[in-house]
């Protein structure tokens, strides 16, 4: 398990050095200078130059990868171009809504998910089968967006009780900021609670047919109890795969429905970022998406790790 | 019975949005950019200003509703016989939002630090024929290089407004100006709020409370409108639902006009476009009121040259570039181009230029000029297309008030070079006659028009949607503004 531990620990930190030269460049390479972004059509010449020099960015690129990498290790996001404050403090802000936005779409779509998938898995071919299997076709098929729309449409415009975007801070309650995030979170959670109730339904059929659950009823349990058994342990493994996927998905991927809803968050930020070069902010906040994704990547293995007892040894 | 209930539900919601408003002192506007920091001397994104103006930061003078000059803090000035000094007189009792006074000094501070080598003002080239600022016995008396009848304009935008040497540093994240608003709060992508401000100077506004909420998706912007979560979204970026916004009692619809000339861009250095013929033919190929039907749903109000229509000076140039694509193609042949050719049409994200521009290729290539397409980002297209001079064509809406002077500038991004002109306009700015000044400008326009520097397609329209008890909202742009100061709830 150790071992284990160390490999995966060594290919995390080479994982994230690789992707700090790979976000930074990418990013480099993009033509727009920020300065003349943030001036405009009027700007004349010197006055750019010396905003270039106020922003730093007269240095040279190999300079400035280093100071970049240099304050992310102790911590130091750097001070956004555009907004003047530090990217530490906006993220933590956005972080605010991004995160438990994903935590609220990712429990609302394991809720229906496990339900439905165990539901559909032990009566395969019935009614109910066909049923949630024509119910999470359509939810993979609807973009989100639109069902989002919907949503707007429906909740807020016509019967009016949500409003129609927005987050009015934690400041405000802890009930009216689920409030706001409740119709995001739903339109997140749809298309996800279908993919997961698939694989879920999928893993489980595939455990069932195994040689050791005929010989777990062989010896006397009942279909249910083989169920919760033997069957569910052992269908998890896809599962935690899609939920770890889904997380990172549901913190960086909601730039959308952030934009639906205009909620403040990673998103949306990274989105206005690009758009008026705020170079330092963009470089910052993927850096910290990729060690958000490489984390939980890093967390689901370890956790195959607990329901598999195989893999701990092997590799 | 469901319909019922929901229309009961609609009713019920009209009758408590009804009373609630009644007494209220609170408005919160839509916006669909943000502004990246609150300073307008220090940016050029018309976002901060769309803030500020007037609302927490004031100049000396400012633009009134319908684009005038109008003195602010500055009560009264004088202009001596040559035209060089001017002396302002300032509005008593001042203080800025920390409790510190405003003077000349502050006056003198403000001016000297946009001029200043290391300024960052995004509007430098306003303060440039300013010789000094100086304190005499509490008047800002002001000296200029050259006799300039532009410096009360000048004094009056937003990146002239005069700060405070003790919270210049925090400018972008917590201004303090003199004006009826205080900053309050700033959640970052979501919305700014501002407060009433008891100490102001001048006439006590009606509103207590003012939140800015920014909304970039159309989409959302409308279902925000119909939810009631806005009372007012004053550059409304969905043209394509005002028509359902009308019919509904709850809105009004406002239109008025901005400074914006949007124009086909044309690089007057790329051959062939720097033949004036090939340039003629272009301007026929375009039918105008296809575009603003087509790219702006009807809102729009077709220009023969850069000015801006409500402007007491314009002259009607329509017809130098009647539509006509018969007379196009002969334009071409006669400019020995009539297998017509290539160029680059590159458009940045604004509607009006993505929607616009395939509608122009489309009606270019009616007469046989091929053009390809790219679409750039704003940071790209500065780079490319504004500082690079990269591309043949471009579509972009000029958003400054009175901003003609760009066609005297031989190095500006199309690229026009005409001494007539650039004599021209030395003379407008020495000139203080205000009929000799009308006069100068028509002629500018003219000369302009016929030289076929651009494509002039049409005027930028206002379209903003409010709450129809809301009032005192500008109808018009003649600055990029949301002056809040005459703004109240009817009844």
């Amino acid at each position: 398990m150790l071992h284990y531990l160390i490999k995966r620990t060594l290919i995390l930190l080479a994982t994230l050095i690789v992707a700090s030269l790979v976000v930074f460049v990418t990013i480099e390479v993009v033509p727009g200078d920020p300065a003349s972004y943030m001036l405009g059509l009027n700007a004349q010449e010197d006055t750019v130059a010396a905003l270039r020099a106020e922003l730093g960015l007269d240095k040279s690129r190999v300079a400035r990868y280093f100071s970049w990498v240099g304050g992310l290790v102790t911590g130091d996001f750097g001070t956004s171009y555009t907004y003047r404050t530090p990217v530490a403090d906006m993220v933590a802000d956005r972080m605010w809504v991004s995160l438990p936005l994903a935590i609220y779409a990712l429990l609302l779509s394991t809720l229906i998910a496990f339900p439905a998938g165990v539901y559909a898995a032990s009566r395969r071919g019935g009614t109910t089968d066909t049923v949630v299997m024509a119910l999470t076709q359509l939810g993979v098929a609807i973009p989100n967006f639109w069902f989002a729309m919907l949503l707007v449409l429906l909740f807020a415009i016509n019967l009016g009780w949500f409003s129609a975007g927005g987050f009015p801070g934690w400041d405000a309650g802890v009930f009216q900021a689920l409030k706001s995030l409740t119709l995001p979170a739903i339109a997140l959670a749809l298309p996800q609670a279908s993919i997961l109730t698939r694989v879920m339904r999928s893993s489980l059929l595939d455990v069932l047919n195994e040689d050791y659950m005929r010989t777990a009823r062989a010896k006397g349990l009942t279909r249910r109890q083989a169920l919760w058994k033997h069957a569910l342990r052992n269908a998890m493994v896809p599962v935690l795969t899609i939920i770890g996927l889904q997380f990172s998905f549901l913190l960086a991927g909601a730039i959308i429905i952030e934009n639906v809803f205009y909620l403040p968050g990673l998103g949306r930020l990274i989105f206005q970022s690009i758009a008026s070069r705020d170079l330092i902010v963009v470089e910052s906040v993927v850096m910290l998406l990729v060690l958000a994704v490489v984390l939980v990547t890093f967390l689901v293995d370890l956790a195959y790790a607990w329901v598999d007892p195989r893999l701990r040894g092997a590799r | 019975m469901k319909t019922i209930n929901i229309s009961r539900a609609l009713v019920l919601a009209l009758f408590v949005a009804g009373s609630a408003h009644a007494a209220k002192t609170d408005v919160t506007l839509g916006m669909q950019l943000e502004p990246p920091n609150l300073d307008p001397t220090g940016g050029a994104a018309a976002a901060i200003d769309e803030v500020v103006y007037a609302n927490i930061f004031e100049g000396l003078t400012r633009f009134g509703p319908d684009g005038s000059v109008m003195p602010a803090l500055a009560k009264t000035w004088t202009i001596s016989e040559d035209g060089l000094t001017y002396t302002f007189e300032l509005q008593e009792g001042v203080t800025f939002h920390d409790n510190s006074t405003f003077d000349a000094d502050d006056v003198k501070f403000s001016i000297d630090r946009a001029m200043a080598e290391d300024s960052t003002n995004a509007q430098k080239q306003l303060f440039a024929n300013i010789e000094s600022v100086e304190n005499v016995d509490g008047a800002a008396v002001i000296k200029l290089k050259t006799a300039d009848g532009n410096l009360l304009f000048n004094l009056a935008w937003g990146d002239a407004v005069m700060v405070a040497p003790e919270s210049v540093e925090t400018l972008a994240t917590a201004p303090i100006g003199t004006g009826p608003f205080i900053f309050k709060n700033w959640v970052q992508g979501s919305q700014i709020e501002l407060e009433k401000n008891p100490a102001y100077w001048g006439e006590e506004i009606a509103l207590e409370k003012a939140t800015f909420k920014f909304i970039s998706e159309p989409t959302a912007a409308f279902a925000a409108m119909m939810a009631g979560d806005l009372d007012a979204f004053p550059n409304y970026p969905a043209p394509e639902n005002l028509a359902q916004l009308e019919a509904d009692p709850r809105f009004a619809v406002v239109l008025g006009s901005t400074e914006g000339e949007t124009i086909l861009s044309t690089n007057n250095k790329q051959p062939p476009l720097d033949n004036v013929l090939v340039r003629q033919a272009i301007a026929h190929a375009i039918d105008r009121s296809a575009i603003i039907e087509g790219a702006m749903y009807g809102y729009g109000t077709p220009i023969g040259s850069h000015f801006a229509p409500h402007n007491p000076a314009y002259v009607d140039l329509t017809g130098n570039s009647a539509y006509d694509p018969e007379k196009s193609k002969a334009l071409l042949k006669e400019a020995g181009m009539e297998d017509g050719f290539t160029t680059t049409l590159k458009l940045p994200p604004p509607a009006y230029a993505r929607r616009g521009g395939e509608i122009i290729a489309a009606q270019l290539r009616a007469v046989g000029i091929s053009v390809e397409i790219s679409n750039l980002e704003w940071a790209q297209w500065l780079e490319q297309v504004f500082k690079g001079k990269d591309f043949g064509l471009t579509i972009v809406s000029h958003t400054e008030p009175m901003d003609i002077g760009i066609y005297a500038k031989p190095d500006y991004y199309f690229q026009y070079d005409n001494p007539t002109l650039q004599g021209l306009m030395v003379d407008y700015n020495a000139e203080t006659d205000t009929a000799k000044r009308t006069e100068i400008l028509q002629q500018a326009q003219k000369i302009i028009s016929e030289d076929y520097v651009n494509g002039y397609l049409f005027q930028l329209a206002k379209t903003g949607v409010a709450s129809s008890k809301l009032k005192g909202l500008w109808e018009n742009s003649p600055t990029q503004a949301n002056d809040l100061t005459g703004v109240y709830w009817e009844d």
